[in-house]
């Protein structure tokens, strides 16, 4: 009779970390801020028609990194959630701080009882009617959820992103400067700008806040 | 709520009365027999024009022979760019336009693109055939759709009957208890490429002869600033004309017919 390898638990929680974070690294990082008239999500996609950022609801966006068709998944699963929940009770009551729990929830089930973990992080933006009440969750492959203030950036290099993002970052700041800030945080001193994907949850909509920037528009305010 | 993960071979995909069927949403409706005394919406118009379509509708609802409510909506968005109105059992018809807007919009999300307006008025059959057994029990829901097809560059219109069976207008058309009456108003005042002004005119026309010839249409009601709902939808998107522009066209037609000694 053969004996199974010991793998202690650390190990082994550490060897699916690591598969994850190496799934997602090789992904193009996504970053989120608020501005004045809502919040910006922008990242860099060279697939101009499988969208890393999405529509959820009325005032909650997505945003996706890593494995497409694994965020892609819980990207429907997300809006398949909020519509019939505003259906149920009221389109008031769908929030991001329950979607974000519930990501939290599935990612942490697979993470623990599934061979292979999800390779994505994912991030659920909420507009507000003032800027202190937008709401930034971060989700991490592992189910970990945390809170953001004011702006967040996931995926790959995603410390370095967020530095050169952090030196550039103002409260309150116009959509051209956030975008310009984004836009260059996200492509670097030594990289040439790629496809770019942005979106904008636009603050003080009576219904659907969520609104996707074309290629021109884009161009255009970055001058 | 847990977040709703499918196997892939089970997912309702973009089907929003699927999903909410996954889910138990959705009970049978079971058969208890003919139900009176429910409430019932009346008279509903729509016409092509220049810039895409009109719509228009009472505002009143009945019940047997007392009115049951003066200011209910029959014309709704059902997405940026088409709308529903709705003539039958008010209380399954506005089940039915809140599962439809929210279909419109769940399709659109989870694909990322809108359905065609086509595909929007076969949608809509479906939801009416489904219906059917309720229909049976004297529920019915015959509703007008109407949009502007981005595609093609016009508006277009769709009737239904309660059988799910879907018909495409040419020109215009009015259902409900006062239907007939508007219908042929607005049969002999539609011309081909009316301007906006003209149509909401012939639309205000059209609910006021309604009112008139059908108890189960309410008209104009100035005591309370009750008016008939008239919106357009053009590549623009779906607007709903303002109280004050219909409340005045109201009163000029009341004006021109007493002035001119008509009935």
């Amino acid at each position: 009779m053969s004996m199974p390898f010991y793998v202690s638990p650390e190990q082994f929680m550490k060897d699916k970390a690591d598969y994850a974070i190496k799934g997602i690294s090789r992904g193009r990082a996504l970053v989120a801020t608020a501005f004045a008239g809502g919040i910006l999500l922008a990242t860099e996609n060279r697939n101009p028609n499988l969208h890393k950022i999405s529509e959820v609801y009325d005032r909650i966006a997505f945003g996706g990194v890593g494995r497409y068709s694994e965020f892609d998944q819980l990207r429907q699963a997300g809006i398949q959630h909020a519509d019939v929940k505003g259906y149920q009770y009221s389109r008031e009551d769908v929030d991001a701080r329950s979607l974000a729990n519930l990501y939290g929830q599935y990612l942490n089930q697979v993470f623990t009882h599934e061979m292979k973990p999800y390779e994505v992080e994912i991030l659920v933006a909420e507009v507000g009617d003032v800027i202190d009440d937008d709401r930034l969750f971060h989700i991490l492959y592992d189910g970990n959820v945390a809170e953001e203030d004011r702006f967040s950036v996931i995926g790959g290099d995603a410390a370095a992103i967020q530095e050169r993002f952090e030196s550039q970052f103002s409260a309150e700041w116009a959509l051209t400067d956030a975008l310009k800030a984004a836009t260059g945080a996200l492509t670097g001193p030594d990289r040439e700008v790629g496809d770019l994907e942005v979106a904008v949850l636009e603050r003080g909509e009576p219904r659907r806040a969520f609104r996707r920037m074309d290629a021109t528009e884009v161009a255009t305010l970055l001058g | 709520m847990t977040l709703p993960m499918f196997p892939v071979d089970e997912s309702p995909g973009p089907n929003f009365a699927g999903l909410l069927q996954k889910l138990g949403l959705a009970p049978p409706v079971p058969l208890v027999g003919e139900l009176d005394d429910i409430r019932h919406g009346t008279t509903i118009v729509a016409m092509r024009y220049a810039d895409g379509v009109i719509m228009a509708g009472d505002r009143r609802a009945t019940e047997g022979f007392s009115i049951a409510h003066r200011a209910i909506e029959k014309v709704f968005p059902a997405d940026r760019h088409s709308g529903v109105s709705i003539a039958g059992a008010a209380g399954p018809a506005l089940d039915m336009v809140r599962l439809f807007q929210l279909q419109l919009e769940h399709y659109e999300k989870l694909n990322g693109a809108a359905l065609s307006l086509e595909g929007k008025a076969n949608q809509l059959a479906q939801m009416i055939r489904g219906n059917l057994p309720m229909a049976m029990q004297g529920l019915a829901v015959v509703p007008i759709f109407a949009g502007y097809d981005l595609r093609r560059q016009t508006g277009r219109i769709f009737t239904y009957d309660v059988t799910g069976g879907r018909y495409e207008e040419a020109d215009f058309h009015a259902t409900g208890s006062g239907g007939r009456d508007a219908r042929t108003t607005i049969k002999l005042g539609w011309t081909e490429n009316m301007d906006r002004d003209s149509a909401v005119e012939l639309a205000v026309q059209g609910l006021y002869e309604a009112s008139e010839e059908d108890a189960a249409t309410g008209g104009p009601d100035p005591v309370r600033g009750i008016y008939p709902t008239v919106a357009t939808i053009t590549v623009e998107g779906f607007e709903r004309v303002g109280d004050p522009d219909v409340a005045e066209r109201f009163r000029a037609l009341i004006q021109h017919k007493t002035e001119a000694g008509q009935l």
